[in-house]
């Protein structure tokens, strides 16, 4: 009878054994994962902004979805400093239209924004890896997903994103274990890796992301005819959903086309946006129309030969479309709401620094 | 279903878990669930190659173990009243009602596998594709290593030597039991006949060596394997003559031990989780003396079911005695061996087949066939010649016949690599009169598609491999010695062990992970 | 007895098959030995081995080969 309580300890201490190797195994794991993962601090400050949603959700009233056209072009702080309207932007490089549609779902889980901008640009493509090569493709995908957290939107959003490649391959697990998709990264690992193992720095404003250089427009942009400039079938779909989502919310969705002047946005392609705007109801703004309106100068307000705005040419842009906002579409001003006040003043002293220092060291890289 | 796919992992742990949480009583039929659904991963539309497999095997043998039963009950009951010849005469009628099953059973299987090799492509060998492929469908999973295995057993029911087994769904799990569909080791009914079918409990140590050895598996394959394939895709470029053969000859033999050790182990150790030992199909074979003991040391479950099933049978039939007695009278004692020479080229030339219906594999048969009889016929000169020479019999001298074994093997195992034999006999004479020592130290090793990282996982990688087959020459495994060390000393290992796994494998979208070269033959 | 015994002394001359009993599972036969054995075996006593009956069990020892012979002999 003495037997079996002895037993009885020995298995609790083998469960313990087990138990306390598995807890350190995977925390070691959890660790080099976090060490390979690319920490988007200095170079491609585009992968980190996903995740900069997350601690500035809720109480925004405008939420901007989409692509570099956004991220560069709109600036929040600027819409909060003029009109006292909150927003954020929601961007990453070359997100497609899928991802847009789902980070939409998902933002409806943490706030009721009234506004949601959604530029067109994204229209033109219709699949994942339809055009450039696949791995670049998947490597700006990532930059879109890797940052969200788990979710539903999340889960179906790889889903509509993974290409041929990655389905054969580790599918959803290189996701769910990044560790898998990174793990080549451990010969690159560099002092960055430690430094934002644990904490990462905030690169964005709000979802803005801040550039002072100035790179003037050179030639005019060749217009390439197209073989067919009917957007896909695909990319409407994911149009469609988003209208329905954001009446199911209540929320206006208003479609923009960004003042980039390449890649090119052809008539054909504006006059569908125009027709699908009309029939359904929604605001449509192609602000390459409004350049001038804007006050746009192409010698000193863009960094890359208006490809995207820099920040002197983003606050215009800003102060444009908040008039649009705060008149057309009656947006409150909150300036005199004293919690959001507090919290703005933060977020605009921030973006001063930083405009301040980015300026200090664009100079003296131009000297 | 890929052995190296995260899909596959969480299929093995889901299996396990239920395969020992539910009721002993139905562990062989979770097994045979598992074993299907498997299958069915790699394609619905194959469903019917196994199926039929299945069925002829087990109504063909069910049939002869009848008949078998029916003979010695019959002979029982008349022991007193036959003579010799009369008992002679019965069996004979018996075993010929026996035979036409038999052999339509055979030659059917047979006859949709060389179908499948001649006529099916096979998509991951498209680089030695075969030349009649009309058809755009890959090969059926496995076909080649369930088709031996159940060819075997109704074989040794046949020859009485296995009785048959009367549950069609037991029959079906031989057939299909997942880990050998891959890439074999092919066994026998008698070596899993039982341990399909008990019961078994789960036992800590078990389950870790299986684990362990699947690690192993996955460390030879994923850091080793897939990683030098790069260099081996490009030294096939038609401007490598010289060194650079010679290179991509060793290269290629690092790249297949890996590969298919490494999927051999993921095999075993998968059955041995599940507690289920299924026979070993390599020996340290780099470690063999010459050609002829190589191979009875790689890839052995094929080799030992070729010598089995048809180089026995052909060498000593009724036919081939007579033809051995008749050149016996012409060239004296040397003339026996007809049946011998007869026998290894047609066995050799059914293994090329095997291998695919390809003119390279018969050459590469052709080849071990030829090297292997030489030194067999010579084998008395070598004994003279280590009787008379004291330094043949050193240690040194053995690591130079092992050297020597391993160039040559890797010199005959290079035809698999070109389509075109005349591709490989025009590289193979450049390494006589065109050596290119140059290429070792001119940079081309930096152009092979392997940075200088690689090249270091790649030796460190090799000597770890090379260790454990020289600390496990005693037969005795690798796993078992590290017992006697302390737990943690141990776990840490294999937790290092995992994590190079992790990081230094080849795997995901980062590299082109080839898959398993033994895969569908 | 004696005569397979000589067969088997033409085979491996550095073998004693009085006591040698592990002619298999030492390696001293590899599969062509056996096929010439085989051969020699039906030259001489007019008995012929099946493939069925080519097992390690039967060929480990002279007595055991003997043993087969005369089983076979006797069917």
């Amino acid at each position: 009878m003495r037997i079996k309580p002895k037993r009885k300890t020995e298995k609790r201490k083998l469960i313990t054994v087990i138990a306390v190797t598995v807890i350190v195994c995977a925390g070691i794991l959890l660790l080099l994962q976090g060490l390979l993962m690319p920490k988007f601090m200095t170079d491609i400050k585009e992968g980190a902004m996903i995740q900069e949603y997350y601690p500035n959700a809720g109480n925004n009233d405008v939420i901007f979805i989409s692509d570099c056209e956004v991220y560069e072009n709109f600036s929040p702080i600027t819409l909060w400093e003029d009109y006292g309207i909150t927003s954020i932007i929601r961007g990453s490089s070359q997100q497609l239209i899928w991802q847009s549609y789902y980070l939409m779902e998902e933002t409806f889980k943490y706030e009721a924004p009234k506004v949601i901008v959604f530029n067109v640009l994204e229209m033109k493509y219709n699949q994942p890896s339809d055009t450039g090569s696949s791995s670049q493709r998947e490597a700006y995908n990532r930059m879109t997903l890797d940052g969200m957290k788990w979710s539903l939107p999340k889960i179906n959003s790889i889903y509509a994103s993974m290409t041929e490649e990655e389905k054969e391959k580790d599918g959803i697990w290189s996701y769910v274990f990044p560790i898998l998709r990174y793990h080549d990264r451990w010969s690159e690992i560099s002092a960055e890796d430690f430094k934002y193992l644990f904490s990462r720095d905030t690169v964005t404003d709000n979802g803005y992301l801040m550039q002072v250089g100035v790179n003037p427009v050179g030639d005019d942009y060749p217009v390439i005819p197209l073989a067919d400039y009917k957007f896909g079938e695909n990319a409407y779909y994911y149009l469609d959903k988003m209208v329905e989502l954001c009446a199911d919310h209540g929320t206006e969705l208003v479609l923009i086309k960004a003042p980039s002047l390449s890649p090119i946005w052809y008539d054909q392609w504006d006059q569908q946006m125009e027709d699908y705007a009309a029939e359904h109801g929604l605001r449509y703004i192609n602000f390459l129309d409004k350049i001038d309106e804007i006050g746009i100068d192409w010698n000193t307000d863009t960094y890359d030969q208006g490809l995207h705005l820099n920040v002197y040419g983003a606050e215009k842009l800003s102060a444009y479309f908040g008039k649009i906002l705060s008149d057309d579409l009656r947006l409150e001003d909150h300036r005199n709401d004293p919690e959001l006040s507090a919290l703005w003043k933060e977020k605009c002293e921030t973006y001063a620094n930083r405009k301040e220092t980015l300026e200090k060291e664009n100079m003296s890289s131009v000297k | 279903m890929s052995f190296t796919s995260i899909g596959f992992l969480v299929f093995f742990g889901i299996l396990v878990i239920l395969y020992y949480a539910l009721p002993k009583k139905i562990q062989w039929i979770v097994l045979l669930a598992a074993s299907y659904a498997f299958y069915l991963f790699g394609g619905l539309k194959y469903l019917a190659f196994i199926l039929f497999t299945t069925v002829t095997t087990y109504l063909v043998a069910v049939y002869m173990d009848n008949n078998h039963k029916k003979q010695s009950a019959y002979l029982k009951e008349h022991k007193a009243d036959m003579t010799k010849e009369e008992k002679k005469a019965y069996k004979h009628s018996m075993k010929v009602r026996d035979r036409i099953w038999f052999l339509a059973t055979i030659i059917a299987n047979f006859g949709i596998l060389f179908f499948c090799k001649a006529c099916l492509v096979d998509p991951l060998r498209s680089s030695s594709a075969p030349v009649i492929s009309f058809l755009s469908v890959g090969l059926p999973l496995g076909i080649s290593f369930y088709m031996f295995q159940s060819m075997g057993y109704v074989i040794d029911v046949y020859r009485g030597k296995a009785e048959a087994e009367r549950n069609p769904f037991k029959v079906a799990l031989f057939v299909s039991f997942f880990p050998q569909l891959v890439q074999g080791p092919i066994s026998k009914w008698e070596q899993l006949k039982d341990q399909l079918f008990t019961p078994h409990y789960f036992d800590r140590k078990t389950v870790a060596f299986g684990l362990q050895r699947i690690l192993w598996g996955f460390f030879k394959k994923l850091v080793i394997a897939d990683r030098i394939a790069v260099a081996i895709g490009t030294l096939k470029g038609t401007e490598y003559t010289g060194m650079s053969f010679f290179l991509l000859t060793a290269f290629y033999a690092v790249q297949i031990y890996g590969d298919f050790t490494g999927g051999i182990d993921i095999a075993i150790g998968v059955g041995e989780t599940l507690g289920i030992k299924m026979p070993e199909n390599f020996i340290r074979p780099f470690f063999s003396k010459n050609i002829a003991e190589y191979w009875r040391r790689w890839h052995i479950s094929l080799n030992e079911w070729m010598k089995s099933y048809i180089f026995y049978p052909i060498t000593v039939s009724g036919p081939m005695l007579k033809l051995a007695l008749k050149s016996r009278a012409k060239f004296g004692k040397f003339g026996m061996r007809l049946p011998v020479y007869i026998g290894s080229l047609l066995t050799w030339l059914g293994t090329g087949v095997w291998h695919g219906f390809n003119l390279h594999f018969i050459v590469w048969g052709l080849l071990n066939c030829v090297i292997i009889v030489i030194s067999e016929e010579l084998a008395p000169c070598y004994e003279k010649f280590h009787a008379k020479y004291a330094w043949s019999n050193t240690r040194a001298y053995n690591v130079f016949q092992i050297i020597r074994m391993f160039v040559l093997m890797n010199l005959i195992r290079a035809t698999d690599l070109f389509n075109d034999v005349g591709d490989y006999f025009r590289r193979l004479f450049s390494l006589v009169w065109n050596f290119n020592w140059h290429v070792l130290w001119d940079g081309t090793l930096m152009e092979l598609g392997l940075s200088a990282a690689d090249y270091i996982i790649l030796i460190a990688g090799i000597v770890i491999m090379f260790l454990v087959s020289f600390f496990s020459r005693d037969e005795v495994s690798v796993r078992v010695k590290l017992q006697r060390i302390p737990r943690p000393v141990r776990y840490t290992l294999f937790f290092l062990l995992l994590v190079a796994v992790i990081l230094f494998g080849s795997y995901g979208i980062g590299y082109d992970a080839s898959s398993f070269i033994y895969n569908q033959f | 007895m004696e005569k397979l015994l000589e067969i088997l002394e033409g085979l491996h001359p550095e073998v004693d098959f009085e006591i040698a009993d592990d002619l298999i599972d030492a390696k001293i036969f590899d599969s062509f030995d056996i096929v010439t054995l085989v051969a020699e075996i039906n030259a001489e006593f007019d008995v012929a081995i099946p493939a069925e009956e080519l097992i390690p069990e039967n060929f480990n020892s002279a007595e055991a080969i003997w043993e087969l012979i005369q089983r076979l002999d006797e069917e």
